[in-house]
């Protein structure tokens, strides 16, 4: 027992230095813009840059429009099939897992070459780009977003709400609203907020579509050049999807799994 | 249980008697919406990708475009990309599964387990540009690990041949991400493992290490094995880590896509449709086995 002690504590610590190094290395070089001292002047430099606000609100706005979008397509569905069409959740499961196979860089040339021809000609305006990225967005979030309604659902009896409510009078819009979603409240929050973690800094279909309007490509923009403020940016994007991870946390008390998991970015 | 269900049958055929027309095809209307989603944002982009596979730029149908995959510059890229996704899939698949292993059978205070679930949170959805800007800060020419090295030790890593634009550098960067993912998909795995089978082991007379090679490790096998592929698939279609380290200079499989579709070098759009679906393809067989392996631990296991 001492000695199985003694690997549990080595491969945690082995695992946390891996976790914690480059963090404290980028900490420390985002503090050397200024030559010879410490100081916070790369993050000065990136609050007073007008275009990180503009790109962070750009993409905080169209990660708002995926949660919308997902949720009010996904959940509505999630419940139908359990209340009326079992025989479909096979079909609805094995779609919800598609973005796995399909990775975002293949959805992105799969969607480009689609979409910028006829009938659709979304590229052809900045709305009709914007459109197609948020699509992307609830693409890529669709297996953990309908992953964690689904075990939302099967924590509640559906059937027994629902006619509960009906014998009562309720109207669907009713039903679906104030007592269906209310019963979801920690599965649609946690997952809202894991897509606001991943639709923030994502890089891979934003480049393609939006190029430099987005966070992800903005960061990579400054990484080109700026050495210093790449770092700060860096320790700032962890610094959120640190805080988002943790108001997943607190809302599902810790019990997160695997299925906290997006497609391949 | 049964007594129940039948009372259940019986009432949904009152129901069906009473409203006959209601059930048919309104029911359907529900899932619409999610079916034209999926079917245009899903589906068409997938099967466009297939088509143009089988096109010619005049849209005939030809074959030339997947004997372009046999290229050596491309086998390479999906060679490298194989090679960089079962790497860092073992390597933290390994890792991973010794640190779920330590918060849970290795009976670690559970501070420490809450601070392990907290972090893998975190470092698995870390990817991408800042993931590679912390890694340069790390382990680049300058980063801080490097000099540490250099200063302190006197290793010089790149004058050793390490250089973090390259395949091993690239692996340590997926690294930050994937063995945290492993934690968090194997933890509940080994939560799943009961009390009582260890217990009978130790009835029957078995050894720790025979509980494990004959019992435990037997259960927790297809949930390892499927944490791997999921491990891999995350790496495999990896496209922002890799592209914002290299600046587009590895030849991974991910890569020449992105370039395919931005048109800039060796342009040849039949050839970009062909390397998609050879990804779709590998992600497919991957995701497959994932689910013949997951139905199998199932058995013993709740996910």
């Amino acid at each position: 027992m001492k000695r199985g002690s003694f690997w549990s504590w080595l491969w945690v610590i082995i695992g946390t230095l891996y976790f914690l190094l480059p963090l404290i290395s980028t900490f420390d070089f985002s503090l050397r813009a200024k030559k010879g001292e410490l100081s916070f002047l790369a993050y000065t430099r990136v609050f007073t840059d007008p275009n990180f606000w503009a790109t962070m609100r750009f993409s905080l706005l169209i990660a708002l429009f995926t949660i919308f979008l997902s949720i009010v397509l996904i959940a509505p569905t999630a419940y139908w099939i359990r209340l009326r069409l079992p025989k479909l959740r096979g079909i609805v499961e094995f779609i919800s897992m598609l973005p796995y196979v399909i990775p975002a860089i293949v959805w992105v040339f799969g969607a480009i070459r689609t979409f910028s021809g006829t009938p659709f000609f979304l590229t052809n305006t900045l709305f009709g780009t914007y459109v197609l990225l948020t699509t992307g967005y609830v693409v890529l979030s669709l297996p953990f977003v309908y992953r964690s309604i689904d075990v939302g659902l099967a924590a509640i009896d559906v059937k027994s709400l629902t006619e509960a409510a009906q014998s009562l009078g309720a109207g669907w819009g009713t039903i679906l609203f104030k007592v269906i979603f209310p019963n979801l409240k920690v599965a649609i929050l946690s997952s809202s907020f894991l897509t606001l973690a991943i639709v923030i800094g994502e890089y891979t279909i934003a480049s393609f579509l939006v190029g430099i309007k987005a966070y992800g490509p903005y960061m990579s923009m400054i990484g080109q050049n700026k050495t210093y403020e790449s770092s700060s940016l860096a320790i700032i994007s962890f610094l959120l999807t640190w805080a988002f991870m943790g108001v997943i946390q607190l809302l599902t008390r810790g019990k997160t799994s695997g299925s906290s998991m997006a497609g391949a970015r | 249980m049964s007594k129940n269900n039948s009372f259940l049958t019986d009432q949904k055929r009152d129901a069906r008697k009473a409203r006959p027309s209601s059930n048919s095809w309104r029911k359907w209307i529900g899932v619409v919406p999610f079916f034209i989603f999926a079917l245009l944002f899903i589906l068409l982009p997938s099967v466009n990708i297939l088509a143009g596979a089988f096109r010619t730029n005049a849209g005939r149908f030809t074959l030339a475009n997947f004997a372009g995959l046999f290229e050596p510059s491309i086998l390479s890229a999906y060679w490298v990309t194989i090679k960089i996704s079962l790497t860092t899939a073992l390597v933290g698949g390994l890792l991973g599964f010794l640190m779920a292993y330590s918060v849970t059978v290795g009976k670690l205070p559970k501070a420490v387990r809450n601070m392990l679930m907290t972090f893998s949170g975190v470092a698995s959805n870390f990817a991408g540009v800042p993931l590679a800007f912390a890694f340069i800060a790390t382990l680049g020419r300058t980063g801080l690990i490097t000099l540490i090295l250099k200063n302190v030790l006197k290793l010089n890593l790149y004058a050793l041949g390490f250089n973090l634009y390259s395949f091993w550098g690239l692996s340590l960067t997926y690294l930050f991400f994937q063995f945290p993912l492993m934690v968090l998909i194997i933890t509940p795995a080994l939560d799943g493992l009961k009390k009582e089978w260890s217990e009978a082991a130790e009835n029957l007379g078995a050894t720790r290490s025979l509980y494990w090679r004959k019992v435990a490790l037997p259960i927790l096998t297809p949930s390892i094995l499927g944490a791997i592929i999921l491990l891999f698939g995350n790496s495999f279609g990896a496209y922002a880590t890799a592209y914002s380290l290299t600046g587009g200079f590895i030849n991974l499989i991910t890569i020449v896509v992105g370039s395919q579709i931005k048109g800039d070098i060796l342009y040849n759009p039949g050839l970009g449709y062909a390397l998609a679906v050879g990804m779709v393809i590998v992600m497919a067989v991957m995701m497959a086995i994932y689910y013949y392996l997951r139905r199998k631990s199932e058995r013993w296991l709740p996910r």
